[in-house]
């Protein structure tokens, strides 16, 4: 099995196994851990050279899709019906993202992990304002925080899945979960709606007021570097995923545990058709099993998918580093969680939103993700205007 | 005298019994070198040409495409950005590496003090592997926690990866600090080869350092120079390791050199059929580009530059 790397999910996922070792010794399970970024690329070329490891681990969407299209990983539809237990273990809307034409792929797994607004309280405080509920609230936080020598948002631009979070929501939030829903389904012309364009000019926008970190386009979230400048003050607010909340808590040098920490749900954009509780970010991660493994391993995999994976121990240290594990009925457990604030949060806009949407990259196929990021990365430069911007990516759809 | 002329002419007809039969031995030494060129350099050309007519997506099936994927990356704008970033790379770069390395191959050739320490200073970058310096250059630009931030010298704390432009001239000199090592010791050896006796007939005419330098070592480098350009110049094109994890080609395209462009295309968005179109092309520019390289040393290519010595 290959694993991301990086605290706190490294160790959680190791005990997994471990345990799941010591009591399975003759199915031991051997992971190996690889960066995010570079993981991506990693398993689509094994998966494409027939050497991908038994349990192949993702965000589900597209790429999941053309790895079963291509019968790459196993049909996991019957299993889920002989084991009634596990699939309800799940929230059901997990299972939306393993699924392809009707057959699940994937088993859910992990985390539901919502795009939040973090911010640092303590800039907030010294600067007398308030968290941004509004689109004009975020440009004229821009111009505070800019006056006061403080970057208003951190961002890791150089990854351009961070940039690609501010679309998600701006998209949604003026055009609704209508427009990238029909983006999804390769209608024709779905990028040229007005609300793309309304997105693409909100961002350059914000970026011509300063509104992003000196350097964002050479900052990498793998590095972790946009946490950081958010809670070594240098910068106010992040939109992140919500699995940074870990990692910051655990780097930050008491930044979190001392209630520095602020989170909030994206603003609302004047005149937009969108619902304020929509969430975008992942609905979970997911596992499938590569059909070219071997059945004994195959075996073994469903074994730890049903018993090593989701445990009580699992699901625990989910909850102690900062997440909300995609498990029904974890309420009492998170009321008593010391970071109780977070994860109700968390789990309250994943459970309340009527539109939870998938991350983009993952959902749309690799090759109209890899333009739609380009694509992004260049708008965030300027170097190329939101009509453009929706030119280019209307001439992927389908692709 | 008599038995020694009668041993070498014995030893003489054994040899060209021999001949035939070495020749044959000698074309089976070939045979492993062989095997390694056609396994690993020539069915993979063959295998990306035919690819390259291809629809693939690295995962599911192979299917014919006819000219499609030649049709759409030549009618790509996102192409010849690629080519003009390579070839911008890759004149700056042999304009910039190539005095610097020239000079630093001719001082680490001489017997000045403190020569061989410098020499090893100068050869370090030779010892560390591309993705290593990148690393280390992205940590130490980091325009909010690098290096410039570090010691208070705002001048140097510019977005230096996040800047089109700037980012483009830190590749070049990235790229100059990790090569030139390695073509001052082509240069040293080439300085090296020349013979004293040129310098002092040169001395005793009156010539000065810079005349000797003019009119003996840099004629005397000839080949040197075509070596060291050749190497350069092909070598630019595989460039890739360094400004992948410098830079991933961005901001926007400002850095994507055809290799990259190649990678992404195939690797990111899974068109492995139009990835091996610029495959294609870049084995094309580097043959001819080696081809032209090696003209340029002139048709008297075996002649000797040491006549008359």
């Amino acid at each position: 099995m290959w694993f991301l790397s990086g605290e706190p999910n490294q160790t959680t996922i190791q005990k997994a196994v471990d345990a799941f070792g010591s009591s399975n010794p003759d199915n031991k399970i051997a992971v190996t851990y690889f960066q995010n970024d570079a993981y991506k690329t990693k398993i689509k070329t094994a998966i494409g050279a027939g050497q991908a490891p038994t349990i192949v681990y993702g965000w589900g969407g597209g790429t999941l899709k053309t790895y079963a299209e291509a019968n790459q990983v196993e049909d996991l539809t019957s299993w889920f019906e002989a084991n009634p237990d596990l699939k309800n273990k799940f929230f059901p809307a997990s299972f939306g993202a393993a699924t392809v034409n009707g057959k699940i792929y994937a088993l859910p797994n992990q985390y539901v992990a919502p795009i939040v607004l973090f911010y640092n309280k303590e800039l907030f405080e010294k600067a007398g304002v308030q968290p941004p509920k509004t689109w004009d609230d975020i440009m004229s936080l821009v111009k505070t925080f800019n006056d006061m020598g403080v970057a208003p948002f951190s961002l890791g631009g150089q990854s351009r899945w961070t940039s690609m979070m501010w679309l998600e929501y701006l998209l949604d939030r003026i055009g609704g979960a209508d427009v990238f829903k029909a983006i999804f389904e390769g209608q024709p012309n779905a990028w040229m709606d007005p609300a793309v364009i309304e997105t693409g000019t909100k961002i350059q926008e914000l970026v011509s007021a300063d509104g992003f970190i000196k350097g964002f386009s050479s900052i990498t979230a793998d590095s972790k570097a946009d946490q950081a400048l958010l809670f070594t003050g240098k910068a106010a607010m992040l939109l992140q995923g919500s699995w940074t909340y870990g990692p910051m808590k655990k780097e930050g040098q008491n930044f979190v545990q001392d209630g520095k920490l602020g989170f909030v749900t994206f603003p609302t954009i004047p005149g937009g058709k969108g619902d304020p509780k929509n969430g975008v970010g992942n609905p979970a991660q997911y596992m499938s099993i590569s059909a070219k493994a071997t059945d004994k391993e195959k075996e073994t995999a469903k074994k730890f998918f049903k018993d090593g994976i989701m445990t009580e121990t699992v699901i625990d240290a989910y909850i102690n580093s900062g997440s909300v594990p995609i498990v029904n009925g974890i309420e009492d457990k998170l009321a008593t969680s010391p970071d109780k604030d977070f994860l109700n949060f968390v789990y309250d806009l994943a459970k309340n939103a009527p539109n939870f949407q998938q991350s983009w990259d993952q959902a749309l196929s690799p090759t109209a993700a890899e333009a739609l990021l380009n694509n992004i990365d260049q708008l965030f430069l300027k170097s190329i205007t939101p009509q453009q911007f929706a030119e280019n990516m209307n001439a992927t759809l389908g692709k | 005298m008599s038995s020694t002329t009668t041993h070498r002419a014995a030893t003489a007809s054994r040899k060209i019994e021999q001949t035939g039969q070495q020749k044959s031995a000698l074309a089976w030494l070939t045979v492993p070198a062989l095997i390694f060129f056609v396994v690993f350099a020539l069915a993979p050309l063959v295998g990306v040409l035919v690819l390259s007519f291809a629809n693939w997506d690295g995962i599911g099936a192979i299917g014919a495409a006819g000219l499609e994927n030649w049709s759409s990356v030549l009618s790509d704008p996102g192409l010849y950005n690629a080519l003009g970033l390579t070839f911008l790379i890759m004149i700056v770069s042999w304009l910039v590496q190539t005095p610097i390395s020239l000079l630093l191959g001719v001082f680490t050739a001489g017997t000045q003090r403190y020569r061989a320490a410098l020499a090893v200073l100068y050869f370090l970058p030779l010892l560390l592997s591309s993705a290593a310096v990148a690393i280390a250059y992205k940590a130490l630009l980091d325009p909010n926690f690098g290096l410039a931030v570090g010691l208070g010298l705002p001048f140097l704390a510019q977005d230096w990866l996040g800047v089109p432009q700037l980012a483009l001239g830190l590749v070049i000199f990235v790229i100059a600090w990790q090569f030139v090592p390695f073509h001052t010791l082509i240069y040293q050896g080439g300085v090296r080869q020349i013979p004293k006796s040129l310098y002092e007939a040169a001395q005793i005419d009156g010539a000065g350092i810079i005349k000797q330098f003019f009119h003996i070592t840099l004629p005397q480098l000839k080949y040197t120079i075509i070596t060291s350009s050749t190497l350069m110049v092909v070598g630019s094109l595989t460039y890739f390791d360094l400004i992948f994890v410098l830079t991933g080609g961005g901001p926007g395209n400002s850095t994507r050199i055809l290799a990259l462009d190649m990678y992404l295309r195939g690797f990111r968005a899974n068109l492995m059929g139009p990835a091996s179109v610029i495959a294609v092309i870049l084995v094309v520019i580097g043959l001819v580009l080696a081809l032209f390289l090696q003209r340029l040393g002139g048709k008297d290519k075996q002649g000797s530059q040491l006549e008359g010595l």
